[in-house]
């Protein structure tokens, strides 16, 4: 299945429409049948179990599953932030972030999407040189530096400390306020999908089973009243017991 | 006046080492692992001069530099030399470029690895070296037998590592290098080639150690130039200086050529070296 770029214009412009997304992995189904939406520059959180296909919905989002079935349309460019930084240890930073970049600006643009992330005197740097946060930021820097309509986050900070997590929920936070791209959002983390979406998705046996709106100004914090209520209510649906 | 709080000083410690990065030896420590090959030589010269080693079973060292200077000047040995670079260099050319093209073909390709691999792992088994007698018949006791030799000692060990380079490149930075819009081309020069690198690199170490060895062999069989054949024709005349002379020249080579490959090594792969290469 590949990704479209073209739909039909006549319903509401979404970056992202996908119907009817199934993958099976031999007898076992992890998608079966979904349906998603994500409206321009709006950031949806994608909840789950443990291995309720919630990356596998991503990747084929991001047209890595060639195997997954059903229809997608994409209105502008995507990029991916997986949980390992996954940058390629064989090139300097700067370099990483202008992976498949080319152009007389791309020295500037990575300069900036470096510096957007506060690594900017880092541009030498070999990746092995980089703690786990820094990488991560890299990362976020070569995804920005496309200038995508919707990016794609994969766990992004799961494998961060504590205090480094809330550092890039911030820094996630700030970039999407300048920038106004979409997001999906792919968490276990139910406080940060309540600090950083707008709508949140729980998938549950290969559909979306709830959708839930966020109705939390830009400058939440978890010790806002209908912070903890809606954290309540989603642990709840998510059978954790509180 | 007033006193200040005397801090013994820190005890000396060795200077941290970061990992992976080499320890260099300290002076006193390289003097040390010195002695013995001293002793060991100077013990040897000792030996040959007091007349208790017989100079047709072992000549003094001295006495093979003397014959190396010799050899040297009248421009013998650099003749034999360079026809002997040049069967190792042809050979290694032509395996390792095989080696390198089946290597990738095999890594790369489902098909290539199901047509390619089975013949290669069968034909592993064979000691190249045992071949010679079927070489002879193929393809003569001229220069053919050297190079082909060669050609097979270098195939084995660069195919293997390219093989094996390629098929342990992670496959997550693949994907990654996809959702950056790189296509396959881009991708086999920004990540499969740079990843695979380090396994090349060793494989092309091995290939260069088993096309020395091959040469040696080959060039024992009917060869009119060459480190071997100087040894050979040494041989008949009972010249055993020249023979000694000869196997420091090919232990001479297999060092230089280590030593190179491992410069070009350092310097391409300084990001494993990250910490220390800012």
């Amino acid at each position: 299945m590949a990704p479209g770029t073209s739909g039909d214009l006549t319903g509401h412009a979404s970056v992202l429409t996908a119907t009817g997304v199934r993958r099976q992995f031999g007898a076992s189904t992890v998608l079966a049948g979904v349906r998603l939406n994500i409206a321009p520059g709006e950031v949806v959180a994608l909840l789950g179990g443990s291995g309720s296909g919630k990356s596998t919905l991503l990747r084929v989002l991001a047209g890595l599953d060639q195997e997954a079935t059903g229809q997608i349309v994409l209105r502008g460019t995507t990029a991916v932030v997986f949980q390992e930084h996954r940058l390629l240890p064989w090139k300097r930073v700067a370099d990483n972030v202008a992976l498949g970049l080319s152009g007389p600006d791309v020295t500037d643009r990575v300069a900036r999407a470096l510096a957007e992330v506060g690594l900017a005197e880092r541009h030498r740097a070999w990746p092995a040189e980089l703690s786990g946060g820094q990488a991560q930021r890299v990362a976020v820097a070569r995804a920005l530096i496309r200038e995508p309509d919707l990016l794609l986050l994969d766990e992004p900070f799961g494998a961060l400390d504590a205090l480094t997590r809330l550092r890039m929920q911030g820094l996630l936070r700030r970039l999407r306020a300048e920038h106004g791209f979409a997001a999906l959002l792919v968490t276990h983390d139910v406080d940060e999908a309540l600090l950083l979406a707008d709508r949140l998705l729980v998938l549950e046996h290969g559909v979306i089973a709830e959708e839930l709106a966020v109705p939390l100004g830009p400058t939440r914090t978890p010790d806002d009243p209908a912070f903890g209520a809606l954290r309540r209510r989603l642990l709840d649906r998510l059978g954790v017991p509180t | 006046m007033t006193r200040a709080t005397v801090i013994p000083p820190a005890p000396v410690a060795a200077p941290a080492v970061a990992p992976g990065v080499s320890r260099r030896p300290g002076r006193t420590q390289a003097w040390r692992r010195l002695t013995t090959p001293v002793l060991l030589v100077a013990g040897w010269e000792l030996a040959a001069r007091s007349g208790l080693l017989a100079p047709e079973k072992l000549p003094a060292p001295s006495t093979v530099l003397a014959t190396g200077w010799r050899l040297t000047r009248d421009g013998t040995l650099l003749t034999h030399l360079l026809d002997s670079l040049t069967r190792a260099g042809t050979g290694l050319l032509i395996g390792g470029g095989l080696a390198l093209l089946l290597g990738a073909v095999a890594g790369l390709l489902r098909i290539g690895d199901d047509l390619v691999d089975p013949p290669v792992q069968m034909a592993r088994m064979l000691p190249h070296l045992g071949l010679v007698p079927l070489l002879i018949i193929w393809v003569g006791i001229g220069e053919s037998l050297k190079v082909s030799l060669v050609a097979l000692g270098a195939f084995f060990p660069l195919y293997f590592n390219t093989y094996a380079g390629i098929r342990d490149i992670d496959e997550r930075l693949v994907e990654a290098a996809r959702t950056c819009g790189l296509g396959p081309v881009a991708r086999l020069r920004h990540v499969v080639l740079p990843g695979a690198l380090p396994a090349l690199f060793l494989g092309l170490r091995l290939a260069i150690g088993a096309a020395w060895l091959s040469l040696v062999v080959g060039e024992q069989v009917n060869a009119q130039t060459g480190i071997g054949f100087l040894m050979m024709e040494a041989r008949e005349f009972s010249q055993t200086d020249v023979v000694v002379l000869g196997l420091l020249v090919y232990a001479l080579l297999g060092l230089l050529s280590d030593v190179a490959i491992r410069t070009v090594e350092r310097r391409t792969l300084a990001w494993r070296r990250g910490l220390r290469a800012t």
